[in-house]
């Protein structure tokens, strides 16, 4: 089975107009288990992006180097690796889908091109990859949909396209930079929802960021917080509200147990401990 | 109660039949104002952005009242006819244009001269200006070898560069087609350009994590995404081809609209200069038309 694997990272960008160097991210070891599903959850500025960005192979580290699947056995994808590791360094692929906050469907195609996108651009033919494509707008609730323009649909229903369209390619593990960001509180509950059943029926690691507290506790198998200044993991918590809504199939109970609001009231502690401590430095 | 006269009930068919009339007379007014009506506002626009609703209407009156105006003026003899004929003289003219034709050679003559040129100056600059300007978006070498030339000569007034181009070209219909090409090269260059810097830096994160090559990338990403501007700047540049025909057939040239009307103007025939004029801007207008339609056609997806 394949890990994801950070070892030692850090990122610096040069300070602007020749002003101090920023450290983005500063020695990050973590790993990411088959089927976990990871939430990070931080103040903006604690890096959160630019970890998911380093794992999506979009940027490279400065320091340390990133792996995916056992990085012993020769000829599995090292990810956006820095250091020399067989010289070989891999950008982003198709085995780390991402789903972005917006912007990122593609308004020229409709809702099952934008689908079947990835494995139009692998060379699977129409018919096939249509089928499979279709198969995941199901999974996502869109079946009916095919034909529509993607700008005419809703919020909601452009971010189902986004999943369905990272999940048609079959990747490794999902990459979710806050896609649930801009939706409203019930969409977002729908959505959440949808993504815990994504998870358990394809068992894909997930790496999903947001700033909700409650959506972060609701959706993780393992929430880390991170700080800013410089970026790094502060706090790694195992977590089951997941499962207990799997089982349960009610939200509502789920984010009312006592000890899912003793942990809301933990995580906003450390959390506004950070911004307590951090934030009086601007 | 005996069935007797009501005055009551008279009186009542009497409003009844005026209200009709009333509503007759409102209906017509309403449809003529309507046509000047902004039309249906979109429901919670309101306090929309200013300037929304339609003005077919309004242009068309303007057009009529101007003409109005010019017949107007003319038939008072406020303006000789040698500053301003009358539209009618302008007409007819067109008529004796059109059938017998003006220093030798007929208005389809003339209009065929010039569209060829100015065509085949718009498609010598759509070959070489949308693939130069794409290149520039995605490649700094590219960027850097073209800059500075199409920066430099995109400011300056074709008529400035007309007599180099002469004589370097002579004055046969290469140097006529060249001048336009120049005009409309550099606006569909960096319209080009633009169009490739428009693009969402999602989209092409969301390909490459699908496995996209970068040449995909720039085909199935960059390339459609430039598209509408890559429209917009053929628009602007035939714009500026027919903004150029005048300067290009200055010299040396046998027909052609900007001919005509120059050679009109040498002998004062006013009502010629008026009508190449007003037949420049139809098939400019018409030409435009054409590219917005294509715009709908090809990219709906525009602005979304």
């Amino acid at each position: 089975m394949s890990r994801l694997q950070i070892h030692d990272v850090s990122v610096r960008y040069p300070g602007m107009n020749g002003g101090d160097t920023v450290t983005a991210l500063s020695g990050i070891n973590f790993q990411i288990e088959p089927g976990e599903f990871v939430v990070a959850l931080g103040a903006s500025g604690c890096g959160k992006t630019t970890l998911l960005n380093l794992m999506a192979g979009f940027i490279q580290p400065s320091d340390g180097y990133l792996t995916l699947g056992d990085s012993q056995v020769s000829g599995l994808p090292r990810v956006a690796v820095g250091v020399e590791l067989n010289d070989q360094i891999t950008g982003p692929g198709k085995e780390r889908g991402v789903v972005f906050q917006k912007h990122a469907l593609l308004p020229w195609l409709n809702v099952l091109e934008n689908t079947a996108f990835g494995l139009k651009l692998q060379g699977v033919g129409l018919k096939e990859r249509q089928a499979r494509a279709s198969e995941y707008l199901k999974l996502v609730g869109l079946e009916d949909f095919h034909h529509h323009p993607v700008y005419q649909l809703s919020g909601g229903m452009q971010q189902r396209v986004g999943i369905a369209r990272a999940l048609t390619n079959d990747p490794r593990m999902l990459l979710l930079d806050e896609p649930l960001g801009a939706l409203d509180a019930l969409t977002r509950e729908v959505l959440q929802e949808l993504l815990l059943e994504v998870w358990l029926q394809t068992q894909k690691m997930m790496f999903f960021i947001t700033h909700s507290v409650e959506e972060a506790l609701f959706m993780a198998s393992r929430l880390i917080i991170m700080s800013p200044r410089p970026g790094r993991i502060t706090h790694d918590f195992s977590l089951d509200f997941n499962k207990v809504f799997l089982e349960t199939r009610d939200a509502r109970k789920v984010k009312s147990m006592p000890e899912f609001i003793a942990m809301r009231e933990k995580v906003l502690g450390i959390i506004h401990g950070d911004e307590a401590t951090n934030g009086g430095a601007h | 109660m005996t069935k007797s006269f009501d005055p009551m009930d008279s009186v009542d068919q009497l409003s009844r039949r005026s209200k009709q009339n009333d509503r007759a007379k409102t209906t017509m007014l309403h449809r003529f104002a309507n046509l000047f009506a902004a039309g249906p506002v979109k429901p919670g626009e309101s306090y929309g952005a200013p300037g929304q609703g339609k003005s077919l209407a309004i242009s068309l009156l303007t057009t009529f009242i101007l003409i109005f105006i010019w017949y107007i003026a003319t038939q008072l003899q406020w303006v000789k006819p040698l500053f301003l004929p009358s539209p009618v003289a302008v007409v007819q003219r067109f008529w004796e244009v059109a059938t017998q034709g003006f220093a030798n050679a007929t208005l389809i003559e003339h209009t065929g001269w010039s569209m060829m040129r100015v065509f085949s100056a718009f498609v010598l600059a759509l070959l070489t200006a949308v693939p130069i300007g794409i290149f520039m978006g995605v490649n700094r070498i590219v960027r850097g070898l073209f800059d500075p030339i199409i920066e430099f000569y995109r400011p300056l007034p074709p008529l400035a560069y007309l007599p180099l181009v002469i004589i370097w070209l002579g004055i046969g219909e290469v140097s006529k087609v060249v001048l336009i090409y120049l005009a409309i090269f550099a606006p569909m260059a960096l319209s080009a350009r633009a169009g490739v810097k428009s693009v969402a830096i999602e989209q092409i994160h969301a390909a490459y994590s699908m496995g996209a090559t970068r040449w995909q990338v720039i085909r199935h990403i960059i390339l459609i995404n430039a598209l509408p501007e890559i429209l917009t700047g053929m628009r602007i540049g035939i714009g500026f081809g027919w903004t150029t025909l005048v300067a290009a057939e200055m010299v040396a040239a046998q027909a052609g609209l900007g001919f005509m009307v120059l050679n009109a103007a040498e002998f004062l025939v006013t009502d010629v200069v008026i009508m190449g004029i007003i037949v420049i801007g139809i098939i400019a207008y018409l030409f435009d038309l054409f590219m917005r339609y294509l715009e709908r056609k090809l990219v709906p997806w525009k602005g979304r």
